[in-house]
């Protein structure tokens, strides 16, 4: 597991000291993805850089598996890079030597004498799909085949956390998909922590069970993808969510409107039917839609409902673990 | 008016030459590579943004690179008579020659090999650097195996530029195909002797030029490299 503590970073500027990183805490447990998002400017980059060891904070601690890294020098330093796997931002492999060549450098690097070597090399081609691209140089391979043999040449020397710098930054949607599979076959198969850095919410809906908000250099929301869209009301729900469009006409027509975030197969297949045959109340969908948080199916409806027991279906609804907010109408906070 | 030489005297006359040519080049080429790159790596890792910041070693071995670089070849030449004779204990024929042409192209080797260097992608040496890779392995495995066409190209350009010097030299007692253009070619109206130099430098030229260039695309792994 990796923890970052209080961790600030500040660079010169024209108008003095700009403080990229105020305070940043984070904590990713062990085998579990964590995705760092944010605006452009929030200081995603920094974090970045200085979880993979390449900027020094100012202060604050980056702990793997409780040893803080961050005031490492000489030989300690590269030992402790060995246990951050890093896929950086951009191209970076070399273009000089073939995909097994690449994924081989960190072993090189650790000493790992040559069979071994070739044979670790092997898994991990084959962990990340391109078995039979082992021979290929890079330029002979697709932008996703790349990042996946980049993802791979992280994970090569074994180490306990993987950062991903924006590792879907340049890719389409269907080989952004190949690369976050790899990544989450990583901390299936390999049990590593993963740190992935994005401005992409589709890697967080994907892959991630914990995500952190920054923004101006600080953690605005940290927790469980699941616990923070349940909420209904936290940014990260706001962005995973289906949209809901406002229509006041049709909503007018209803005793009580409001939005429900239902997570979990139980609750969006049952919870409605069930609220309305027990309250006897008549319930309409009138936006929202479904998604899926990796395979959590997740709703968020806008619902009409008439009906004397209208305020008691709501309540139910609440009750058996739905999120219920924004009573537009009648008795405002049914349920937060 | 003298008959002219005949050609079966031209050609001997070439032939040695062109022997001690290719040799001057050839070493001082070998020898300006050797000592040349090293330097070259050395200002890589010591410049701002470099793997090893140094930013005033930096200045002052730009400074003299750049000194070195700015001294014309001739005034080098003469300059360095001293420590020829110092080192060879001799300050003509072809071996002396090497001397001022080697330390004359050290910086020159130097620069390029730097400038080459810094085209290797921050985001491709980062990834080294997380890996724990040593300096050292980096300089080898990343900078330098990624830059070798474009190095082979630079040692290519320096092995003509050296092919010119050494024509100077030749005539300051260095001998070689310089030395036979200008005393027996150019001051005794010998027009076999110059132009048949002159055809002889064009080939060199252009053999070291496509023999550099074979070898550089040969070890390029990029894809646009076999176009």
């Amino acid at each position: 597991m990796i923890t970052v503590e209080n961790l600030t970073k500040s660079f010169p500027s024209r108008n003095g000291q700009v403080l990229a990183l105020d305070g940043v805490s984070l904590d990713v447990q062990s085998g579990t993805v964590l995705g760092v998002v944010g605006p452009s400017g929030a200081g995603k980059s920094t974090l970045a850089r200085c979880v993979a060891l390449l900027e020094r904070p100012d202060s604050g601690a980056i702990r793997v598996d409780g040893t803080d890294l961050v005031a490492l020098e000489g030989t300690a330093l590269r030992a402790a890079r060995r246990q951050i796997g890093v896929v950086p931002q951009g191209d970076s492999l070399l273009r000089q030597r073939t995909a097994a060549g690449n994924v081989a450098l960190p072993l090189e690097s650790a000493g790992v004498p040559g069979p071994q070597r070739r044979n670790r090399v092997a898994e991990l081609l084959d962990l990340v799909g391109l078995t039979d691209k082992a021979g290929s140089y890079p330029d002979q391979l697709s932008g996703g085949q790349r990042q996946r043999i980049a993802v791979a040449r992280a994970l090569a020397a074994n180490p306990s956390v993987l950062l991903a710098d924006e590792p879907t930054s340049a890719l389409d949607p269907d080989t952004t998909g190949s690369v976050l599979a790899v990544l989450d076959r990583a901390r299936a198969e390999l049990g590593v922590t993963v740190l992935v850095v994005t401005h992409d919410m589709s890697v967080v809906r994907r892959i991630c069970d914990d995500v952190a908000v920054l923004e101006g250099g600080r953690v605005v929301e940290h927790g469980k993808v699941l616990d923070l869209v349940a909420d209904g009301a936290s940014r990260t729900a706001a962005s995973l969510l289906p949209s809901v469009d406002q229509n006041p006409a049709a909503e007018s027509a209803f005793d009580r409107v409001a939005d429900i975030v239902l997570v979990g197969f139980a609750a969006v297949g049952a919870l409605l039917p069930e609220a309305t045959s027990r309250f006897g109340v008549q319930l309409s969908l009138l936006g929202g839609g479904l998604t899926r948080l990796a395979e959590t199916p997740v709703a968020r409806f806008r619902v009409g409902l008439t009906g004397e027991r209208a305020d008691s279906a709501l309540e139910w609804i609440s009750e058996a673990g739905a999120s219920v907010q924004r009573t537009l109408k009648g008795p405002q906070g049914v349920a937060a | 008016m003298r008959s002219a030489t005949p050609w079966s005297v031209v050609f001997e006359d070439l032939a040695k030459a062109t022997g001690e040519t290719v040799y001057m080049v050839a070493v001082s080429t070998l020898i300006a590579t050797l000592l040349g790159i090293p330097v070259g790596v050395w200002l890589q890792l010591t410049a701002p943004g470099g793997l090893r910041p140094r930013p005033w070693l930096h200045k002052i071995l730009g400074f003299v690179v750049d000194l070195g670089r700015s001294m014309p070849f001739l005034i080098l030449l003469v300059v360095l008579t001293s420590l020829t004779r110092l080192i060879l204990s001799s300050s003509i024929g072809p071996t002396a020659a090497i001397v001022p042409l080697s330390v004359g192209s050290v910086p020159f080797v130097a620069r390029l090999v730097q400038n080459i260097l810094s085209e290797v992608h921050v985001a491709v040496v980062e990834a080294a650097v997380t890996t724990g890779a040593s300096t050292l392995r980096i300089v080898r495995s990343v900078l330098l195996r990624e830059s070798l066409p474009a190095l082979i190209n630079a040692i290519g350009v320096t092995a003509i530029a050296l092919l010119g010097y050494s024509a100077m030299a030749g005539v300051l007692g260095g001998g070689g195909l310089g030395d036979l253009a200008v005393r027996l070619g150019y001051q005794r109206f010998n027009d076999r002797y110059l132009w048949s130099t002159v055809v002889v430098l064009a080939v060199l030229a252009t053999l070291v030029q496509y023999g550099f260039n074979r070898a550089a695309r040969g070890v390029d792994r990029r894809r646009h490299a076999s176009v």
